[in-house]
């Protein structure tokens, strides 16, 4: 039994590690079901997408041809920008993860995809597959909090560095592909001399090829093609990859960086049970509310609570157990982060704003100029945002 | 000392650096995917295209077993009657692979081939194909294989004993060479007279003399003892043999062949493999894709595979057709059917048949 059920502030005290086992047994059959229901439908589904990206990724690289006609450039740009996005999210990202792999289809599995991104899919699916799906929200664990140049929590040592990281948030959402792709190459571990360098040397080839091969069509043989309009298509080209930049980052920071959502203590995860595990999960991400094309847009990370519980089933699936899983929250009194995409994403952006300062300044300074109400906001705010298993821990 | 260049030797050089400069290209376009995925949306059986097969039509032979009739892919490069081809087949969405025997004669006019499928029970595959299949549906495909052929011999005596499906590489070859055999037995045993396949085809062909059959309606008459064999073809050491159908019939037919003093002119088609024995079981690590399982050591390691979600390439299923053979890099496996041990080292990397082969300890596959 982990720390976290005696502390009496924190949000799963009331629950007795034999409830946690109970939940994690719940959360068990929910997956069975999925499981067992796979089929065709769900084959036919994710062949559909693939079918449609890559007609959506033909027809509007077609149309850009003659980008020099404005009509046609912003309708190549939208439909560009649209296929990037399903191909990073609902296809990639699922496919990596090993979503389709009981298909067992050449075509459509973890092992060979490649994805139009400037990660190297056998490098992401490290860092994010293992790293990230494993040690969710641990701080010092999981580099997917803050990517290593923010802090997104009050229990991150605040440095003057932070200060700047709004503005390191905004260039890392225009320039998200490589973003992720440094991320995975873990410079700042090989900076500090703890990579191993003939490691490093080799995936540094591996990101250098990648990003070659994607700059030399987007920026070099596509705009060729377009003949006269070669400088219309490399700006439609460089717009659909800034789009998909933000996007993604967008979604991404939903997931687990708005308020409400947990992190964890490094030695609150030792001897970490099947159940306690899935409570992580589930108190670490936020999930996005919307319609089907949201849903779509966002590869379904828009239910990334469902998604860190099961990342291997395929993302179709996800709609239809969120009620399931929303239940359980409810009855075993545990809070369901979900927002609105605006909503969740000025969430985030709140946090990491409010984070570029040291804890408490924001409060500090309100109560210098309203001395009359010190107590309870300072107590709010130091109290609410921490989470409770590092303090717990520390 | 002079040589003559052939006079279109430029020529060829130029096309064929066109081309690769050309495959180059639409690489670079098509990156971070390959061309194929692209031409696959449109052109599925294109040439250059995998090997896959367009189902054309299912028609029912029997309550229970039906002919498939596949439109190949432009890379097929045809079949001899008596072989069998691998299909890759999506059954609730899950791709398999089997292996059926061919039942078209070599070459049909209008270039597709078939297979004749019986549903067994709990078949996956053979009562989709069978009950389910759509005209129109993409199958995956290998190429032809299989030593279970007429070959050049022109035999003047022929004699086939099948049971049950067994009937159907003999159709393939009757189809196919049955006007170049000039005395033809045919020995067919299936639990009743509608179970048989081909049952009209065959009855045609005797009433019209190109063969003689003799059929065995197992429920009313029981299964044929090979010991009959004398009696119901007296000509028989004159005869050359193929046979097809389960285990027990062709071992028999091989113990009487032999001491009859007739063992090379028999040819057998096994359908399931006779499992001897089981392994010890073991931890099985996919080294390729990093999955680590415990397999039993009665379960063939292409199961286990199969089970976690590993690639696992596969055809037969009964160690006939090596489409699953992969590299164990090391441990020890062992054959299900021969009870045989194989073990590498690290840096063998010793070919094994994943269908057919269990645990027999620690191993580590290169998959």
């Amino acid at each position: 039994m982990t720390v976290m059920q005696k502390k009496a502030e924190n949000p799963v005290a009331h629950l007795s590690a034999r409830d946690i086992e109970d939940l994690g047994l719940e959360l068990d059959a929910i997956r069975a079901q999925v499981i067992a229901s796979r089929g065709e439908h769900d084959a036919a589904y994710i062949r559909r997408v693939i079918d449609a990206q890559r007609k959506l990724d033909l027809a509007s690289r077609a149309v850009l041809l003659f980008s020099l006609f404005p009509p046609a450039w912003a309708l190549g740009t939208a439909g560009l920008s649209v296929a990037k996005i399903l191909e990073n999210m609902e296809i990639g990202h699922n496919i990596m993860h090993g979503q389709w792999d009981w298909m067992r289809d050449p075509k459509i599995h973890s092992t060979t995809w490649e994805w139009d991104n400037a990660s190297p899919a056998d490098m992401w699916k490290h860092s994010h597959n293992e790293l990230h799906h494993t040690y969710t929200n641990v701080i010092g664990k999981d580099n997917d909090l803050g990517y290593g140049i923010m802090r997104v929590d009050e229990d991150q040592r605040w440095m003057p560095f932070y200060l700047g990281q709004p503005l390191w948030n905004f260039i890392n959402a225009c320039l998200f592909e490589y973003g992720i792709a440094a991320y995975d190459l873990e410079i700042a571990k090989n900076w500090a001399g703890r990579k191993d360098n003939a490691e490093f040397q080799r995936q540094r080839k591996a990101v250098l090829g990648k990003i070659r091969k994607q700059m030399t069509k987007d920026y070099l043989v596509h705009p060729l093609l377009s003949g006269p309009s070669a400088l219309t298509t490399l700006g439609a080209n460089l717009t659909a990859n800034l789009v998909r930049n933000l996007w993604t980052h967008s979604v991404i920071m939903c997931g687990h960086f708005p308020e409400g959502v947990q992190t964890f203590a490094k030695k609150s995860i030792e001897g970490e049970t099947r159940g306690e595990w899935y409570l992580r999960q589930m108190l670490g991400s936020a999930n996005i509310s919307g319609g089907k094309l949201t849903h779509l847009m966002t590869g379904n990370l828009s239910f990334q609570i469902e998604h860190h519980l099961y990342p291997d089933l395929p993302s179709n699936r996800y709609a239809e157990i969120a009620p399931k899983v929303q239940e359980l929250f409810e009855r075993y009194g545990l809070t369901y982060v979900t927002g609105s995409l605006p909503r969740q994403v000025g969430s985030a952006w709140k946090k990491v704003i409010r984070l570029s300062l040291p804890n408490g300044f924001l409060a500090n300074l309100k109560s210098a100029r309203r001395p009359v109400r010190v107590a309870a906001p300072a107590a709010d705010a130091s109290g609410a945002g921490r989470p409770f298993m590092e303090r717990i821990a520390a | 000392m002079t040589t003559v260049l052939p006079a279109y030797a430029p020529w060829r050089t130029a096309t064929s650096a066109l081309r690769d400069g050309a495959a180059r290209f639409a690489q670079l376009v098509a990156t971070p995917l390959v061309p194929a995925d692209y031409l696959d949306l449109v052109s599925p059986l294109r040439s250059g295209a995998e090997l896959r097969g367009r189902i054309v039509a299912v028609q029912p032979e029997t309550l229970n077993a039906a002919t498939v009739v596949i439109k190949p892919g432009r890379g097929w490069r045809g079949h001899v009657p008596g072989q069998y081809v691998r299909i890759g087949v999506d059954v609730e969405g899950v791709r398999q692979w089997r292996a059926y025997s061919l039942t078209s004669p070599a070459g049909r006019p209008d270039g597709c081939i078939t297979i004749t499928v019986k549903a067994m029970p709990d078949g996956v595959v053979s009562n989709h194909l069978v009950h389910e299949a759509q005209p129109g549906t993409i199958i995956q495909l290998d190429q032809a294989r299989g030593e279970f052929t007429l070959q050049d011999a022109r035999p003047d005596r022929v004699l086939f004993v099948t049971a049950g499906s067994g009937i159907t590489p003999v159709m393939g070859m009757l189809r196919d060479r049955g006007d170049q055999l000039a005395d033809v037995v045919v020995i067919h045993s299936a639990p009743t007279q509608e179970d048989v396949i081909f049952g009209a085809e065959l009855r045609w062909l005797a009433a019209t003399g190109r063969i003689r059959l003799i059929e065995r309606h197992t429920d009313a008459d029981g299964m044929l003892d090979v010991a009959e064999l004398d009696e119901l073809v007296p000509d028989l050491a004159s005869r050359e043999i193929w046979a097809c159908g389960p285990t027990g019939l062709l071992d028999a037919l091989e113990q009487h062949v032999q001491a009859a003093g007739l063992a090379g002119r028999l040819h057998t088609e096994r359908f399931r493999p006779t499992v001897l024995v089981t392994g010890e079981g073991g931890t099985v690590t996919f080294s390729g894709s990093g999955t680590v399982v415990q397999a039993a050591g009665d379960t063939p390691l292409l199961a286990a595979g199969e089970a976690a979600g590993v690639l696992m390439p596969s055809g037969c299923r009964m160690g006939i057709c090596f489409g699953c053979v992969v590299p164990l890099r090391e441990g020890a496996v062992r054959d299900l059917r021969t009870g045989e041990l194989t073990t590498a080292a690290p840096g063998d990397g010793v070919l094994i048949q994943t269908c057919v082969s269990s645990a027999a300890g620690t191993c580590d596959i290169d998959l």
